[in-house]
């Protein structure tokens, strides 16, 4: 008997109306930069450039924080805020008509599997615009304690927003970013990732397409430089960055001492804990979620398995059998498990950071899948013998490597996940009810999951403790950082 | 009573680690192993679900589950002329196409067992009987018992018995565990009157049941008492098969082969009717207890109107039209 082999199963690109090469959404118009210059996006999975894409410089910058100022001043804040709300629900509906689009896109760009744009980024990133059109006229309501509220109690807005997007996400990031910032008054110019500025630019036309003022949405493309004219900008009232800890830092020096409000959104080394008590076949699957759902490239991965010692052999081998299942290939074909890695940089860090995991005594295991000959590609991969003292037990890989550790007591487990300078998420997977309340008191994390991971969801705030960065996205919390203190 | 065979004794005694049988050994044993996260067991087999299965491996899949169709009737009103109706189309189920493959068995109460022998000889397609007074269950094991071999005895392939739920909720689990072994031994008997075994398949009623905990335990406990079939439901229970009912089962074989060696059989019965549904069981068996199950004598479907839909769908994939129904043979 034959075995049961997928047929390739690819979405269509005939969806997506690629143009040869993009300029700047300044002002509701697609313009040339100043200097003229421009950069190549790829496709990382066939490396195939897909468009020339133009590189803002600090002049364009000035005119899309301009044009950001004059949108605030004249219209967007005046307008009423049930107004407002009525444009965030056509973006989102937009979101949801052209889903396949969008999907498409992302997955070209990025490299990330389709059913994961299909299914979860565009989704979500729907998600975020028709939850915060609902609190646009409601921000009396949200309980915004501290908030400088304007005549009419209405907390208010702070101006203009600079944010800076990285490019694990780009739409859904987008979404995390422009949609609160929208939805209580300030106008925004956003700096998509140098390596997947593709989705913002047909959110551009998403927004035109919505009718939305001009100058209420500027999306400036580049690279770092870009980002840091962006950040530096006098006239710019809030700076929201989700990105590397090292920018992080940066930005969080150049805007010191300014009247900019901050909020950053960094790295993380979640650990995954794993009691012997475990429903052990959704904890392989979350595991398993929790480290090459898209690549790895989540801040918040689950890159650090801490297992029970009891279970530990059962679920490694467990976990190396469903390993070996996962369909590494073409991002765009519907079946497709792990995607390609986003660029040469990111697959050159992920191959080094392997490599002293190597070198440093831990032991490496590669799932056995076949990878394709073009493109960036990382196998998942496993190690064990890592000890909390290994680099790949400390640094962010931000790729599919896990790192599995062992524990004894649940008080181990809460130290050994505790000793890391990031604190952005962690699992508990146990059927102990009472376990999950202790551990989850005592995780130095913004996001603790329980017998699941990587669940989002744009009622609920997210964000880091320590190195992972301060402020939160979504829910009220996330309306708060776009709202001026009294 | 405890088992009854040497054989018996020795395997529980390996894999219960006990060496006394009885309600309590059984309990901690089944409240032993892992537990199953309700929404973790959705999420997988939601995620199963959207595989595209495109092509050539549409094709290969309608076949093979063509193939694992234990066509199946199960009214009061069965009479003779339906289960003749049943078994020729379960010998041709495509009588425009040749190259179509049988059908694994018929289905069908243990009283028409010697119409559908008659009817299938020399088809090669199985005759499965639904015994022990499917499908409630209730009734005294020696009344179960005569109604298996009943069956047997007019030469049913397999017997499709169904557990003790009460005891089975209230923890009775010896009961359960004798229920089975005892059926399995009148499955035995076929090996004198018809020279081999008729193949005892478990139905688990997991509609019943209600926690997918409750599933795996029924599934190990009936692995453990020499069932070579888990099937989910008798049809007559809503909920019947559902896609993560199937997926802890099938997890339970897989891993119940791993510890014994022993490859048992998973049959998803009742509420797949649709060829997108086989195919999504059939991805789901493929990544879960993997390619080895992913044959008749591993894998069924119990169900009636399935066969249809795979037949137009396979007609589809053959000429790229849709045909009307009505070209279709009925089963009934």
């Amino acid at each position: 008997m034959p075995t049961f082999e997928y047929a390739p199963a690819p979405e269509s690109r005939a969806v997506v109306d690629l143009q040869p090469s993009y300029g700047l959404f300044i002002g509701g118009e697609f313009v040339d930069p100043v200097d003229g210059t421009s950069m190549k996006t790829v496709n990382p999975a066939t490396e195939e450039v897909l468009s020339e894409v133009a590189v803002g410089g600090a002049a364009d910058v000035d005119r899309a924080v301009k044009a950001a100022r004059r949108a605030y001043e004249r219209t967007w804040s005046r307008m009423p805020a049930a107004e407002r709300g009525k444009y965030l629900f056509r973006i989102a509906r937009i979101l949801q008509e052209r889903g396949r689009e969008l999907a498409v896109l992302e997955s070209l760009d990025n490299g990330k599997p389709i059913r994961e744009s299909r299914d979860v980024d565009v989704p979500l990133a729907a998600a975020h615009f028709f939850y915060h059109a609902g609190w646009a006229d409601k921000l009396a309501w949200a309980g915004l304690h501290g908030a400088a509220l304007g005549p009419d109690g209405v907390p208010l807005p702070l101006g203009v927003a600079g944010q800076v997007i990285p490019w694990n996400f780009p739409l859904l990031m987008l979404a995390w970013k422009v949609a609160p910032a929208l939805a209580t008054g300030n106008t925004v110019v956003l700096k998509p990732a140098e390596t997947t500025p593709l989705t913002a630019l047909l959110f551009a036309d998403i927004c035109r397409q919505a009718d939305l003022p001009p100058g209420v949405v500027n999306i400036v493309t580049g690279a770092g430089a870009t980002g840091a004219a962006l950040v530096g900008h006098p006239d710019v009232d809030k700076v929201a960055f989700t990105g590397s800890t090292a920018v992080g830092r940066e930005i969080a020096r150049t805007v010191a001492g300014s009247r900019k409000k901050l909020t950053l959104e960094l790295g993380g080394k979640a650990a995954n804990i794993v009691f012997d008590d475990a429903a052990i076949d959704e904890t392989v699957e979350g595991i398993v979620d929790g480290i090459f759902f898209n690549q790895g490239h989540v801040c918040c991965a689950g890159s650090r398995l801490l297992v029970q010692e009891t279970i530990a052999e059962e679920v490694v081998g467990r976990l190396q059998q469903r390993m070996s299942q996962l369909r590494v290939g073409d991002p765009l074909d519907k079946n497709t498990d792990v995607g390609a890695v986003n660029s040469a940089e990111q697959l050159q860090r992920i191959t080094d950071l392997a490599a002293v995991g190597d070198a440093e005594g831990a032991q490496r295991w590669t799932a056995p899948c076949p990878l394709p000959e073009n493109g960036f590609w990382f196998s998942p991969t496993l190690f064990t013998n890592v000890s909390p003292a290994h680099t790949i037990a400390r640094d962010e890989i931000f790729g599919p490597v896990l790192s599995v550790m062992t524990f004894r007591t649940p008080s181990e487990a809460v130290t050994k996940a505790n000793t890391t300078p990031y604190g952005l998420s962690a699992g508990i997977w146990t059927e102990k009810g009472s376990r999950i309340l202790w551990m989850a008191d005592r995780l130095r994390a913004g996001v603790v999951w329980a017998n699941t991971f990587n669940r989002f969801d744009p009622t609920s705030p997210f964000g880091g403790y320590k190195e992972s960065g301060y402020g939160r996205e979504g829910g009220r919390h996330g309306l708060a950082a776009y709202v001026k203190e009294a | 009573m405890t088992a009854t065979t040497p054989a018996l004794t020795d395997r529980v005694r390996d894999v219960l680690g006990s060496t006394s049988l009885d309600d309590a050994s059984l309990r901690r044993w089944l409240h032993g192993l892992p537990g199953v996260d309700e929404v973790g067991a959705h999420g997988r087999a939601a995620m199963l679900g959207t595989r595209s299965i495109k092509t050539t491996s549409k094709a290969w899949a309608l076949d093979l589950a063509v193939s694992m169709v234990d066509l199946t009737t199960l009214e009061g009103a069965d009479s003779f002329g339906t289960v003749r109706s049943l078994c020729a189309k379960a010998r041709v189920p495509d009588s425009d196409d040749p190259a179509c493959p049988k059908v694994a068995a018929v289905c069908v109460y243990n009283d028409l067992v010697p119409v559908a022998v008659e009817a299938l000889a020399g088809s090669g397609v199985k005759i499965a009987a639904v015994t022990t007074a499917f499908p409630s269950g209730r009734a005294s094991l020696p009344v179960k018992l005569a109604d298996t071999r009943d069956a047997v005895q007019a030469g049913a392939d397999e017997i499709d018995m169904v557990i003790d739920r009460g005891a089975f909720l209230s923890g009775r689990y010896l009961k359960v565990f004798e229920e089975i072994v005892a059926v399995r031994e009148v499955c035995d008997e076929a090996v004198a009157l018809h020279g081999r075994r008729a193949h005892l398949k478990v139905i688990l009623e997991t509609g019943e049941l209600s926690t997918y905990d409750n599933v795996r335990r029924a599934s190990w406990l009936a692995m453990l008492a020499g069932g070579d079939f888990i099937k989910t439901s008798t049809g007559k229970v809503s909920p019947a098969a559902t896609l993560p009912v199937t997926l802890v089962m099938l997890e339970a074989v897989r891993d119940w082969a791993a510890l014994t060696g022993e490859i048992i059989g998973v049959k998803p019965a009742g509420g797949i009717r649709t060829a997108k549904d086989a195919i999504k069981h059939l991805v789901l068996v493929h990544e879960t207890a993997g390619e080895r199950w992913l044959d008749p004598d591993l894998f069924r479907f119990g169900a009636s109107s399935l066969l249809n839909d795979l037949l137009l769908q396979r007609r589809r994939m053959r000429t790229g039209v849709y045909a009307s129904a009505d070209r279709l043979t009925l089963a009934t």
